[in-house]
């Protein structure tokens, strides 16, 4: 049972708050990704829980047990940087024995506990490589046994896969996701990356200027965003500014049902959930482009006023650039004053 | 494209020759003549090579007690004085690189000061303090005054070595559970060795081969062995007792290269302090 709860934690550096009193707590054995985009707060946050930052106010505990003013090497947590941070003077064995060392275990017992941990991140019998020999995944399962040997309770992950190309960060972040839910341990991991957040999470918590946006589960997170921020933030999503009035969003010529009070609004509609269909007169937007990705293309529509919007669409041969088109949003959200005030009654899927 | 090619690499860099011929001549050409001299019995004008060739002199010079006397003063003064300066520069040089304190930048410039201006002038000035001190022709005197020497090098290159270590290898040093001082010994030192062990090997050569502080300082009770091969020069009308001792002092540098190949190649000043 191992239980991190973060109480209106604040950390400033000068006059700039990095993190503006946070709360959260992660549950026993869950997984949360931090989201945000860079200079939110979220690496600051990480690095208050693992002890190399103290927060200016606030409460950190582990298990109940008060760990805000306890050094890193006192702390029950392992951390996996984002540079790997391997001591590149060490192999790979010893990189992952020094904390154990460090424990005075037996050393037929570190060598048991290393090569277990070894095979867990599938690096069996790489103990006595040099580190500056493994790729830059390898390197990244290295730092990953070195946090994991030490069986820490709460293990944070600072956008570990950043370094990493496409095809390797979603390979590592599925391995990852199937240790840490194998070993049910508590996990806070950082990201900027949106599809990692999504794919790997228990919770997502989004962050912005050093504050909590919307936490909630990915599947929340993304099909209802609280915020235009969380809207934006989170996978492609059109904004149009406009007013409502008589129960109608109007912007250029779009309109849509809108059971609000008057004023002005933001509409939030995804690629996905922005039907278009062939002008039946002269059409209320034109398409600017078309892009074909293999599996959908999305159309990019430009209205009178010049603001692009996207559709996605199964096929890029439908649609034609200069074709005029009607557009219609078949699930959105409305918000005003940074809050939702309207979401259709068809969620985004 | 392949015959393009073929000329190419056929084609000789009249520059890069002319550059190896002068430093070949500059540098090579001297110490070969001192080499020559060292081990010539009989050279005499206007023979261009040696009439005879031998170890007389060899034997001549190593039989001498001032010349044992220097040599162990040298190695003696060397050694205390690399030792001395590691003790004071290496935490300072990791104060320098690693924490924020007032007037640090000040500081740390004004380590430069003492190369900035003439150095016989500031001995000459330093001599006057010691002077009073009674520190004239005493061992420590001449350690003080050589330790100024070094420590250009032991604070200026080891705080580059310091500044260059990643932050992120000492946080997840102490993520495992090392303390401060365990992460200093086994991460921070073993990263910033190379680079530290070469100010080191700097500070020993350059004290061995200082000369006007341990003259100044030094004499005439303190004989280091430049000092005693100048005073070689000055008095001996035999060229042969110098070059023997220029052969000799040679040798500290040479076995300091040797050395700092196979330190700093093998990475085991790294493995060294364990982890």
């Amino acid at each position: 049972m191992s239980v991190l709860d973060i109480q209106n934690v604040t950390k400033q550096f000068g006059l700039v708050k990095a993190v503006d009193s946070f709360s959260l707590t992660v549950a026993d054995g869950e997984l949360v990704c931090l989201l945000g985009p860079s200079g939110s707060g979220k690496s600051t946050l990480l690095r208050m829980v693992g002890g190399f930052e103290s927060p200016t106010g606030g409460v950190i505990t582990i298990d109940g047990e008060d760990v805000t003013r306890v050094p890193p090497e006192r702390r029950p947590t392992g951390m996996v940087f984002q540079s790997h941070a391997l001591w590149t003077h060490m192999n790979v064995f010893r990189n992952i024995a020094f904390g154990l060392k460090l424990r005075r275990l037996p050393a037929d017992e570190i060598k048991r506990k290393v090569d277990a941990v070894l095979e867990l991140v599938g690096l069996g019998g790489y103990g006595t490589r040099q580190v500056t020999q493994l790729s830059g995944g390898q390197q990244q399962r290295v730092a990953l046994a070195r946090s994991l040997v030490l069986e820490p309770k709460i293990l944070l992950l600072d956008e570990p896969f950043a370094s990493l190309d496409q095809h390797l960060r979603e390979r590592l972040r599925e391995e990852v996701r199937d240790i840490q839910q194998r070993l049910g341990i508590t996990t806070l991991f950082v990201t900027h990356g949106q599809d990692e957040a999504l794919a790997l999470a228990d919770r997502i918590v989004v962050m912005r200027d050093g504050a909590t946006e919307q936490i909630g589960a990915p599947d929340t997170v993304y099909r209802e965003p609280e915020t235009p921020f969380v809207a934006g933030f989170i996978g492609t999503m059109n904004l149009v500014e406009g007013t409502i009035g008589g129960g109608t969003f109007r912007h250029a010529g779009l309109a849509v049902p809108a059971p609000a009070p008057d004023g002005p609004a933001t509409l939030a509609v995804r690629p996905e959930a922005l039907d278009i269909r062939p002008a039946a007169g002269a059409g209320m937007a034109f398409i600017h482009r078309v892009t074909d990705y293999g599996t959908h293309a999305l159309v990019d529509i430009e209205l009178p006023d010049g603001l692009r919007l996207k559709a996605m669409v199964p096929e890029a041969r439908d649609w034609k650039s200069g074709q005029a088109v009607d557009i219609t949003p078949r699930a959105y959200a409305l918000y005003r004053d940074n809050s939702v005030i309207h979401r259709s009654a068809e969620k985004n899927d | 494209m392949m015959g393009t090619a073929v000329a190419a690499r056929r084609r000789i860099d009249w520059t890069g020759l002319f550059f190896a011929v002068v430093l070949t001549l500059a540098i090579i050409f001297p110490l070969v003549v001192v080499g020559t001299w060292a081990f010539a019995n009989v050279w005499r004008y206007p023979a261009v090579v040696p009439q005879e060739l031998g170890l007389r002199y060899w034997y001549a010079t190593l039989a001498r007690a001032d010349v044992w006397t220097s040599i162990t003063m040298s190695l003696s003064l060397s050694v205390m004085v690399t030792l001395i300066s590691c003790v004071i520069c290496l935490p300072a040089a990791y104060a320098f690189a690693r924490m924020e304190f007032p007037a640090r930048n000040l500081l740390f410039f004004s380590f430069l000061a003492g190369q900035a201006f003439p150095k016989f002038g500031l001995l000459v000035a330093i001599a006057g303090i010691f002077l009073g001190l009674n520190l004239i022709g005493s061992f420590w005197g001449v350690v003080l005054i050589q330790l100024v020497g070094t420590l250009l090098y032991m604070i200026w290159i080891p705080v580059a070595a310091f500044q260059s270590v990643d932050r992120r290898m000492e946080e997840a040093a102490r993520d495992v559970g090392a303390s401060p001082l365990r992460v200093f010994w086994s991460i921070t030192l073993p990263q910033a060795g190379p680079t530290i062990a070469a100010a080191v090997l700097l500070s020993f050569v350059g004290t061995f081969y200082e000369t006007e502080g341990a003259w100044l300082i030094g004499a005439p009770a303190i004989r280091t062995m430049p000092v005693l091969m100048i005073s070689f020069i000055n008095n001996q009308p035999v060229i042969q007792y110098g070059a023997v001792l220029s052969v000799l002092l040679w040798l500290p540098s040479f076995f300091a290269i040797l050395f700092a190949r196979r330190v700093v190649n093998s990475g085991s000043f790294a493995r060294g302090f364990g982890g």
